[in-house]
């Protein structure tokens, strides 16, 4: 049985699942019930000053559905904690002692002040909980006044809060950052310059989910207004994954350890962001969706993959893949493949003609000796995996990569066996001779 | 309406009027919003799709699918009228086991086909429940046109020549339009009321005079309509019914299937229609498969459906089949009615069993025999053909466009050769016709 105990940044739990900052985390009653259930550990529910902010009282959500109403996105419009900081902090308290084994990291938002944060620090540290969470993401409400994404959009006073906060506290500091930026590196290395433990990312992505076409305004709706939100769950998992695999890989972040959050269902999702480079993984949107029962299958599917795999820990595979995420410009050009289309599992329902022919490289039958027939044309094919793509089939369609010495139909040009990439490449103004 | 044997048993009211209510109910209920979402969303837009190819009035399947996931039924229905006029009574009568829904990609992947007929239903309903009529006539061309008979091929006809501008008198020659979908179709294939109101549905456009209780040949003859209209269409289905050429069928208690259902879709309340304890139904297709199942919802207690050949060679599709068998309905293949038998103590039919000879079909000399109260017909309609045009093998013979061997005469549905005997085969008919004539008139 593989061994999925976790240290992150020094802070332990029996797993690497925990759930993020947010509704799940916001009260002892659910976090009791969140580790009744096996979850390993909580962002508790991000802290402010009193008096503490007031939510809304109309709809905070709004979503992304995909077949059969499954939610693929979410929306909200929620603030911090809208409960009293003393409340919060009695039951932090009270969590932890009942708890010693599980991760309690604590989420804080106050204003850019440096007497803010050590006041609070020091409050949050007499609950016994592990760690702080600097929330520098939270895209609504929060940034407007100064806090939140509004701090994490600009390196300089990330790196200062963050280096006012670890110059007044002994615990852990992992600084959460928004995507809401050009480059996620930057404030990434502003985390690491002003003492981060940790970076956690990705917060949720600024968005308007849909607009009620009645009203004429966006949902989720508020008496005839709308403001936007945050944009979570599986639809932003591929945003979340290249913003670990870009810290994971600059050389100037290279070893900072990440907390992996964004769109994290199921145990093949966390597997992928460690893979990465990620040390553990935090939840929300799937919790909110299905409740906390979701841990056990994402605790089992974990280690089961891992003791098929062979690793025995889950530092095994951290960051195995970061190493072969690349700049474009590496990839190598003399690569050709073949889309290859199984006749036996070919259903015909000609998507893939479809697709190739109007908006791709023309290289699919529809018809071949008057009948329905789907095949590639290799003289065509640029085995850009569109059909692959749209194809219902699971494995129908895959791509053969051709044996170098052969002839490319396509292009003519026999397949060197050798790596050769752009910098090399004799279109390229810039290019290097290979040596 | 249906006698039985001098003393055999047979009655109204063998179930109560609400059990009959319950067994009548929709076969394939509608689809609320939320499972049409779900349907819908398992349909892959295939290109050049195959299910459109195995509709023989060609909707476009994946589209109106897509406007159902869309959340635009209406624009879904009007996609299905646009090829289909028909297309509500379509989507609850179809085989689409043999027909779309066969040829759908996910039949061949998991044998599960996209519910194209309950999706069809959904957005056909949606779109007749708004009080708008969703076609507007072209321009008056002052062409007259008479079309006779107004089953689903005539229907269909009249609205695409009324569509055109031309001006329809739709002649039939019982009380009410609708031919078989008003007194063939199973009653539990269209509740409610339905056929009446797709017949106003699709008399709402206008530019079509209905003219019930006229029958040619009657009432009316070829030469007259020839004269006083530009083109006639002859959509007059099959009229009559096959003898079964065996001792006994005159006998009281012996009937056509075809009335027996007519009467059965007549009724204000089913329960009080005489039913036998015991039926024998004789045939292998739909109209044997419906008069047996709608005598066991009666609540008649055995009902055996008797059929002279393999039950790969039935009329009737497999669903069907299936559906009679569980419905209780047993099916005896392969045996052919000798005589009918109405002694004091022995009422019922004698069978004898047959084989796939060299020459074709041949009786073995072995023989059964079936007890009954009602023994049903099911062996086939005919034509009963009007004075003028070539007749062959029974059908008015037509070419590719519909047109008769009379000039200026066109005939589509069951009473032509051609396709197979489905509403949406008349259906297909009707309008090609109607564009056929459109093209003539204004050529
Ligand atoms: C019992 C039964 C069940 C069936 N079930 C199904 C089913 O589930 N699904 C399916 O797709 N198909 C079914 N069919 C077949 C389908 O009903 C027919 O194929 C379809 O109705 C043919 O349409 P039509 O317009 O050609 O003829 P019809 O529907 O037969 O209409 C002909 C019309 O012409 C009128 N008429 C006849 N002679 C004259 C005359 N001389 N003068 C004036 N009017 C005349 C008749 O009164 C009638 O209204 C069934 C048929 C039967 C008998
Ligand atoms: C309703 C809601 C409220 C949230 N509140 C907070 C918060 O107070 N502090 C915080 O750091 N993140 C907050 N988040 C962001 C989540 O912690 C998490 O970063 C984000 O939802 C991405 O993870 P997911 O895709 O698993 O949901 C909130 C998310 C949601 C849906
Ligand atoms: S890989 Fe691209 S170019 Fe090749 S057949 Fe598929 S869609 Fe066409
Ligand atoms: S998309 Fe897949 S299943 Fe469909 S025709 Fe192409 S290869 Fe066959
Ligand atoms: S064949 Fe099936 S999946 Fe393809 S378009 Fe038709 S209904 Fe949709």
């Amino acid at each position: 049985m593989a061994d999925l105990r976790s240290d992150f940044v020094g802070i332990k739990s029996p797993n690497p699942f925990w759930l993020a900052s947010a509704p799940p985390t916001d009260k002892e009653y659910n976090v009791v019930r969140a580790f009744q259930a096996g979850w390993g550990g909580v962002v508790w529910k991000t802290l402010g000053l009193d008096p503490h902010v007031v939510n809304v009282n109309g709809p905070r959500y709004g979503a992304i559905w995909g077949a059969d109403r499954r939610l693929l996105g979410l929306n909200n419009i929620e603030l911090i904690t809208d409960r009293p900081l003393q409340t919060n902090l009695d039951e932090i308290k009270s969590v932890k002692r009942a708890w010693p084994d599980r991760a309690v990291v604590v989420s804080l938002m106050v204003p850019c002040e440096e007497v803010c944060w050590t006041e609070i620090l020091k409050q949050v540290e007499d609950t016994g909980a592990d760690g702080v969470e600097l929330n520098f993401g939270c895209p609504h409400g929060m940034s407007e006044r100064g806090m939140g994404s509004a701090v994490g959009q600009v390196p300089e006073y990330i790196e200062m809060v963050t280096r006012w906060c670890k110059q007044n506290t002994r615990m852990p500091v992992i600084v959460k950052l928004t995507p809401n930026i050009t480059d996620v590196r930057y404030p990434a290395r502003a985390a690491k310059a002003g003492g981060a433990d940790a970076v956690s990312l990705i917060n949720t992505v600024s968005s308007i989910t849909s607009v009620d076409l009645d009203l004429m305004a966006p949902e989720p709706t508020i008496d005839g207004k709308g403001s936007h939100g945050g944009y979570c769950g599986p639809a932003v998992k591929p945003i979340a994954l290249n913003m670990v695999a870009e810290i994971a890989r600059d050389p100037e972040t290279a070893g900072l350890p990440i907390s992996g959050i964004g769109g994290v269902t199921t145990w093949r999702d966390a597997a992928e962001f460690m893979a990465l480079g990620a040390g553990n993984v935090q939840v929300c949107t799937a919790a909110m969706t299905y409740g906390f029962r979701i841990v056990t299958e994402m605790i089992d599917g974990l280690s089961r993959w891992m003791d098929g795999k062979g690793y025995e820990n889950t530092a095994a595979f951290t960051g195995l893949a970061t190493p072969n995420v690349t700049d474009w410009q590496y990839l190598n050009l003399n690569y050709v493949a073949k889309a290859r289309i199984d006749q036996d599992l070919c259903i015909k329902c000609g998507r893939c003609h479809i697709a190739c022919e109007d908006t791709s490289h023309q290289a699919i039958t529809a018809m071949k000796d008057g009948v329905r027939h789907f095949e590639v044309i290799d003289a065509e094919c640029v085995a850009c995996n569109l059909c692959v793509n749209v194809c219902p089939v699971d494995g129908c369609i895959t791509m053969e990569k051709l044996p170098a010495g052969t002839v490319d139909p396509r292009t003519g040009r026999t397949i060197p066996a050798e790596y050769g990439n752009w910098t090399q490449h004799p279109n390229n103004p810039s290019a290097v001779a290979a040596e | 309406m249906t006698r039985g044997f001098e003393g055999a048993d047979v009655k109204a009211g063998r179930l109560t009027s609400e059990q009959v209510a319950a067994n009548f109910g929709d076969l394939h209920p509608p689809l609320d919003g939320h499972e049409a979402a779900v349907a819908a969303d398992r349909c892959y837009f295939c290109h050049d799709a195959p299910c459109v190819t195995a509709c023989p009035t060609g909707i476009d399947i994946p589209m109106f699918i897509r406007q159902i996931a869309a959340g635009n039924p209406d624009g879904a229905g009007k996609t299905i009228f646009d090829q289909n006029i028909l297309g509500g009574m379509c989507a609850r009568v179809c085989p689409t086991e043999t027909l779309c829904e066969e040829a759908c990609v996910r039949e061949a992947a998991e044998g599960k086909p996209v519910e194209i007929g309950r999706l069809q239903r959904f957005a056909t309903d949606h779109l007749m429940a708004e009080s708008v009529h969703p076609y507007t006539p072209a321009a008056e061309t002052g062409r007259r046109i008479a079309v006779v008979g107004a089953g689903p091929a005539g229907l269909a006809c009249a609205h695409r020549l009324a569509l055109h501008g031309h001006a329809v008198t739709l002649f039939d020659a019982k009380p009410k339009a609708g031919g078989l979908n008003e007194y063939g179709i199973a009653a539990y294939k269209t509740p409610g009321g339905f056929a009446q109101a797709e017949v106003d549905f699709v008399l709402d456009i206008g530019n079509i005079d209905v003219e019930t209780g006229r029958m040619l040949g009657r009432d009316l003859s070829l030469d007259d309509l020839k004269r006083d209209y530009d083109a006639v269409f002859l959509s007059i289905g099959l009229a009559g019914v096959n003898a079964l050429q065996s001792p006994g069928e005159d006998l009281v208690g012996v009937g056509d299937a075809v009335d027996f259902i007519a009467d059965l879709r007549g009724a204000a309340d089913p329960s009080a229609l005489p039913v036998g304890r015991r039926v024998v139904v004789i045939g292998g297709g739909m109209t044997a498969i419906d008069a047996a199942v709608q005598s066991k919802l009666l609540g008649a207690e055995d009902v055996t459906i008797v059929y002279r050949r393999g039950q790969e060679s039935m009329n009737a599709s497999r669903f069907e089949q299936d559906l009679a068998q569980t419905r209780g309905v047993r099916i005896k293949h392969w045996a052919r009615p000798v005589r009918v038998v109405a002694d004091e103590d022995r009422r019922g039919v004698e069978f004898e069993y047959t084989r796939a000879g060299a020459g074709g079909l041949e009786g073995t000399g072995e023989t059964f025999f079936v007890p009954a109260d009602v023994v049903l017909k099911a062996i086939g309609q005919t034509l009963e053909a009007p004075d003028g045009p070539a007749v062959e093998r029974g059908r008015i013979v037509v070419d590719a466009e519909y047109r008769t061997s009379v000039d200026g005469v066109w005939a589509g549905g069951d009473c032509v050769a051609a396709g197979e005997d489905l509403t949406v085969t008349a259906v297909a008919q009707g309008r090609d016709a109607a564009e056929s004539i459109h093209r003539a008139l204004t050529a």
